[in-house]
């Protein structure tokens, strides 16, 4: 097929996945919040259970007047929607929904998931800057601070599953976990990376994603009762909407990749490789709906932490076990 | 630490919240569709309160024990004819006007406690909200309306 014929395709059924994938996490939201909470929840819009609230939700922020402060740093400002929104699908093109449902199946899949994916920070940062609003400049450094805190635990514990797969393709790394770990009667077993010691190295990446997602309880950067938005208090209408559209793509995409190096992907144990490539992609979104959900129930348990609790936790605990992960990762695959 | 007393595990606390939450999202919520499906009050609840004329005595006291002056009381004097040839003519106090602002009242029940004659009642009828909050100033033909909807009295305890 053409070369550009296919980029538009798969672009196109990128944006199409996010979106899709950020309007029922939005909607999975507030249905799983309100439950949680002894309420309903949306319940009138589109006539059953209120499916329709995030699009109408959507098209009413659409309609709402674009304002630009008249100190802000207008170019600037105006970026920061777009940087945001860009970080979450740039992450899409590696993710393998199967063994050739991938768009590009980079070498360097994980480091470039890893540089994109911290992007979205920046976009905070200049939103922050930009407002000439002190909350929303508190929120956008507190978002730095953040970065810096949490991006190192996620690394160490990738690192730990780029040791154990030897490769850091994320296509090489499903087809890691796919290859029969040891044999029982004549039984081939194999399992994910969750499954073959990388249980500490999970929830060091689960805590710091949620950390780089800034949700609670590490939403700092919003932190509505010290912040009033953090950096977002200056935005509305449509630029409001790609922040809030970016915020539920980059979980849903955090959660993929998640899924795809410590819950095997598209892969399932069980499952014949030529079926891969037709079911994969189901697969894949149920073990990333699973996990959003965990992010959803984190979200409405906990409470926020301070902002010392926050770094302590990433300095003298996340960082030294993500250390020992390494080690002990390096360790299991030389010995074994 | 005093506080931890009673935790006997590494991060109970988080666990024990993730099991509140994960039982809640399983739960039937409470809520009752509102227009649709009406919610049933306790017979003696404290909806509105409902005024008897004709015990009233335009005593004041109500309007005077009232928190937040929300009740609105004025009466004259009347010669009332004698009961029975020879006596004096009596004078008695006539209402005029007894208003209850519902907009201002924060249903504490202080005026039906402090009626000595029990000319007010309390009425477990809710649905009285209005567009305009001058509405909610129910004049005495709207309160004794209201008597319709008081429950009996409970039994005397023997």
């Amino acid at each position: 097929m053409n070369f550009w014929l296919l980029l538009l395709v798969e672009v196109v059924v990128i944006l199409v996945v996010m979106l899709v994938g950020a309007l029922v996490t939005i909607y999975a939201e507030l249905k799983i919040s309100a439950h949680m909470q002894s309420r309903i929840g949306p319940y009138y819009a589109g006539g059953k259970w209120g499916w329709a609230q995030p699009a109408a939700d959507g098209l009413k922020f659409m309609q709402k007047e674009d304002l630009v402060p008249a100190a802000a740093d207008h170019t600037v400002f105006r970026l920061a929607p777009y940087i945001v929104i860009m970080s979450a699908l740039a992450v899409w093109v590696v993710i393998p929904f199967g063994p050739d449902l991938v768009v590009r199946d980079l070498d360097l899949g994980v480091f470039f998931v890893l540089a994109v994916s911290s992007l979205s920070t920046l976009g905070v940062l200049m939103a922050g800057w930009a407002s000439a609003n002190k909350y929303s400049l508190l929120g956008g450094l507190r978002a730095a601070a953040q970065l810096i805190a949490y991006e190192l635990p996620l690394l160490l514990a990738v690192v730990a599953v780029v040791v154990q797969a030897g490769t850091m393709s994320l296509n090489g790394i499903v087809a890691a976990q796919a290859q029969t770990w040891f044999t029982v009667g004549g039984i081939e077993i194999s399992a994910p990376f969750l499954l073959k010691g990388q249980i500490i190295g999970f929830v060091i990446f689960m805590v710091a994603a949620v950390a780089e997602l800034s949700r609670i309880p590490f939403d700092m950067p919003i932190a509505e009762s010290e912040l009033t938005m953090g950096y977002l208090t200056e935005y509305s209408g449509i630029r409001f909407t790609m922040f809030f559209l970016g915020e539920y793509a980059s979980m849903v995409a955090i959660s993929a990749i998640a899924a795809t190096m410590y819950l095997g992907g598209y892969w399932v144990p069980g499952l014949p490789e030529s079926t891969l490539n037709a079911v994969g992609p189901f697969v894949l979104l149920a073990k990333v709906a699973f996990l959003v959900f965990l992010l959803i129930w984190f979200r409405w348990t906990w409470p926020r932490l301070r902002e010392d609790q926050l770094q302590d936790l990433a300095w003298r605990w996340l960082i030294p076990l993500g250390l020992l992960n390494i080690v002990l990762a390096g360790i299991f695959k030389v010995v074994l | 630490m005093a506080y931890d007393k009673g935790i006997t595990f590494p991060f109970a606390g988080i666990w024990k919240g993730m099991w509140a939450t994960l039982k809640a999202l399983f739960r039937k919520p409470p809520t009752v569709f509102y227009p649709e499906v009406k919610e049933v009050p306790a017979p003696r609840a404290r909806g509105v309160i409902s005024l008897d004329t004709d015990a009233c005595t335009v005593c004041m006291l109500c309007a005077r024990e009232c928190p937040d002056w929300c009740i609105y009381i004025e009466g004259h004097k009347e010669e009332v004819p004698p009961s029975k040839p020879g006596g004096r003519p009596r004078s008695r106090a006539k209402l005029d006007r007894f208003d209850i602002d519902f907009a201002l009242c924060m249903y504490c029940g202080i005026c039906v406690e402090v009626c000595p004659f029990d000319a007010l009642f309390w009425s477990p009828e809710y649905e009285y909200s209005e567009y305009a909050i001058s509405e909610m100033l129910h004049p005495k033909e709207r309160l004794t309306e209201w008597l319709r909807t008081v429950p009996e009295p409970p039994a005397l305890e023997s």
